[in-house]
């Protein structure tokens, strides 16, 4: 068996994010970690593998810094191996993200993969669906809990209104929600061992998608009008006479 | 012309909010386009939901009843609305950003080789033309994006839009022949098991009453949030440390990666207010912080913060919103 893992570099959720000069992206200058959806796919990568004895594979696209996480977040932690997709992530949107991870699956024919269920700088939540439609498999997203049995994947997915269980038949594609498991730390060991484990790097050219444009653009951010701090009340009778009088919710 | 197909969601024989709401992102977005609009309703034994939508200035409501769509798997039902797409000749297909949309509308475009736009909170004019405002970052920052397809893919934020009104005039109902090729999806449904309260649920409350980890435990939680919530006629919410130690329900979690709610009056109890809670309930109108500490996140965002232990404070205020209800 084979499971194909993504790790994806966001911008740290605590830095401040500055917009760029030309307005339609952030100054790259911040710093960064490894998706915390994608600390969980890569767990859960390793906990199937070790049940089902499978050769695990963390894929990673963006700019070179992308090979750091993918050695610390998901070598480190007991990942095989590597694959880095050299992509400037400013021209990618993730339909384009979901062609490139078709491309590899066909080139590597994994049984599963494991995604997180978004990314937490783009928060699109698209990447997994688009990818799973594009290959023609079945999707299990928000996964909080996931088991392999025979050939099917068993998995309770939380959604609106509570927890909804599927099975579906491998070959298949599964988001991870952040419920799903505990990532494990590495080890100084497993941090050694990573150095040394294989890192394929790969370029849009090498996938024949050269050339592909994105579908979706980003033509203007802008800082969301703040809220401003309200009062401090001295206690609930003070609180009641606010939201009755004042803001008259009540 | 332009066509907006809007995807139903409904619950208990019954439309959900998030159906309306995406309705009023649709009207905008057909004002900007000068589109028509029509709704796709799918499932199994469903008339009713045509029906009762049929008020709201569609053109066509097509009615994919079907045994093999009783649950919405995401690859079934992604076929089906495609079909619906293309018989309607709609070039927008739009739902809501719950989970139902979030899990389906990535195939659809994936589907039309559409481009898509998730989880929109308005309908902006662009020098590229009509775009889309969507929050990034956790609502750190809010971007203006276009789609460059013939065909685009949209869901729509429900707490950003109001519940669209009944237009008058009567949708043309049809039944749509849907062939959802189940046995390809390679996908079965297994069961669900549904939170069950008789609060309003998140999406739809005025009022929502959230609890945090300060609470300590599921007996804690109880006991402070739900007195809160039945003196106010309030839903119920959560951190995601709460959820996490188990003192609620999953699908109480708001912000970020939980439900995205704007109600009239938030209560936010023993909860820190951090960036991704924030994402989940910043845009509410009135913002309350009861906490023991006075330098939390959350009170730069609340209108009104009162100091105090959550163990005490909460039950006095729930007592004398009894006494003032006499
Ligand atoms: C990728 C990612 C996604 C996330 N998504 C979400 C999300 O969607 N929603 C979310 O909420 N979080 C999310 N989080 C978690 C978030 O970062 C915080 O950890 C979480 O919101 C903290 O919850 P809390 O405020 O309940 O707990 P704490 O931060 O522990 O705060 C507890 C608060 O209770 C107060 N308190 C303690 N005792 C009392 C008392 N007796 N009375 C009154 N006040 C008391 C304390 O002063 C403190 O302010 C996410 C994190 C990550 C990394
Ligand atoms: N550039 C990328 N490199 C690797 N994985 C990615 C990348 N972008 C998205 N993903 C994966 O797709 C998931 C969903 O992302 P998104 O749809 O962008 O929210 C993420 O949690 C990642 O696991």
């Amino acid at each position: 068996m084979k499971i194909l893992v993504t790790a994806k570099r966001v911008t740290d959720p605590n830095a401040k994010l500055v917009i760029d000069d030309d307005g339609s992206w952030i100054d790259d200058d911040v710093e960064y970690i490894l998706n915390p959806f994608c600390e969980n796919a890569v767990e859960c990568a390793l906990q199937l593998a070790a049940d089902h004895d499978a050769e695990t594979i963390a894929v990673g696209i963006g700019d070179e810094e992308v090979q750091r996480y993918i050695r610390q977040g998901a070598l480190a932690r007991g990942i095989d191996r590597g694959i880095h997709v050299e992509a400037d992530e400013q021209e990618l949107d993730s339909d384009l993200i979901a062609k490139i991870l078709k491309a590899l699956v066909e080139k590597e024919s994994p049984d599963l993969v494991v995604l997180g269920k978004q990314a937490v700088d783009g928060d699109s939540n698209q990447v997994g669906q688009l990818l799973a439609e594009m290959l023609g498999w079945p999707q299990a997203t928000f996964a909080s809990d996931v088991k392999i049995e025979g050939d099917e994947v068993i998995v309770t997915r939380e959604v609106d209104g509570g927890l909804e269980k599927l099975a579906v038949t491998l070959p298949a594609v599964i988001t991870a929600d952040l419920r799903l498991n505990d990532p494990r730390y590495a080890s100084l060991a497993g941090i050694m061992k990573a150095k040394r484990k294989p890192l394929e790097e790969l370029e849009l050219d090498d996938l024949d998608l050269d050339g592909e444009e994105p579908k979706v653009r980003v033509v203007k951010l802008h800082e969301p009008t703040g809220r401003s701090a309200g009062v401090f009340v001295a206690d609930v009778d003070e609180l009641i006479l606010k939201l009755t009088t004042e803001a008259r919710v009540l | 012309m332009s066509k907006i197909l809007v995807i139903a969601e409904y619950v208990d024989g019954k439309v959900k909010k998030a159906t309306l709401t995406t309705l009023d992102m649709a009207r905008q977005l057909a004002a900007k386009k000068g589109a028509s609009i029509d709704i796709a309703v799918l499932g199994s034994g469903i008339g009713g939901i045509a029906d009762a939508l049929k008020g709201y200035g569609a053109g066509t409501i097509y009615v994919a009843d079907h045994a093999d769509l009783a649950h919405a798997l995401a690859p079934t039902w992604a076929k089906v609305i495609a079909d619906i797409a293309e018989e309607a000749g709609a070039d927008v297909i739009a739902a809501s950003a719950s989970t139902l949309g979030k899990d389906i509308l990535p195939r659809v475009a994936a589907r039309l080789e559409a481009g898509m736009a998730s989880d929109v909170v308005a309908v902006v004019d662009t020098d590229d033309g009509p775009g889309f405002r969507r929050p990034m970052w956790a609502g750190a920052l809010l971007a203006d994006v276009v789609i460059d397809t013939d065909t685009w893919v949209v869901t729509a934020r429900g707490s950003a839009f109001d519940a669209a009104a009944e237009s008058g005039g009567e949708s043309a109902v049809e039944a749509f022949d849907a062939e959802p090729e189940l046995a390809s999806a390679r996908t079965r449904f297994v069961s669900f098991d549904g939170t069950k309260s008789d609060r309003p649920t998140l999406d739809e409350a005025d009022i929502v009453v959230a609890g945090g980890r300060g609470l300590k435990s599921a007996e804690g939680f109880a006991q402070v949030i739900e007195p809160l919530a039945d003196a106010v006629g309030g839903g119920i919410g959560a951190s995601r440390a709460a959820v996490d130690d188990g003192f609620c329900p999953n699908d109480y979690q708001i912000g970020q990666t939980g439900k995205v709610v704007a109600p009239q009056l938030y209560f936010a109890v023993a909860i820190s207010g951090a960036i991704q809670h924030l994402a989940g309930m910043k845009n509410s109108k009135v913002i309350v912080a009861i906490n023991t500490r006075d330098d939390e996140p959350i009170h730069k965002v609340a209108d009104y913060s009162l100091v105090g232990d959550a163990f005490t404070v909460v039950p006095e205020l729930c007592a004398k919103l009894a006494a003032l209800k006499g």
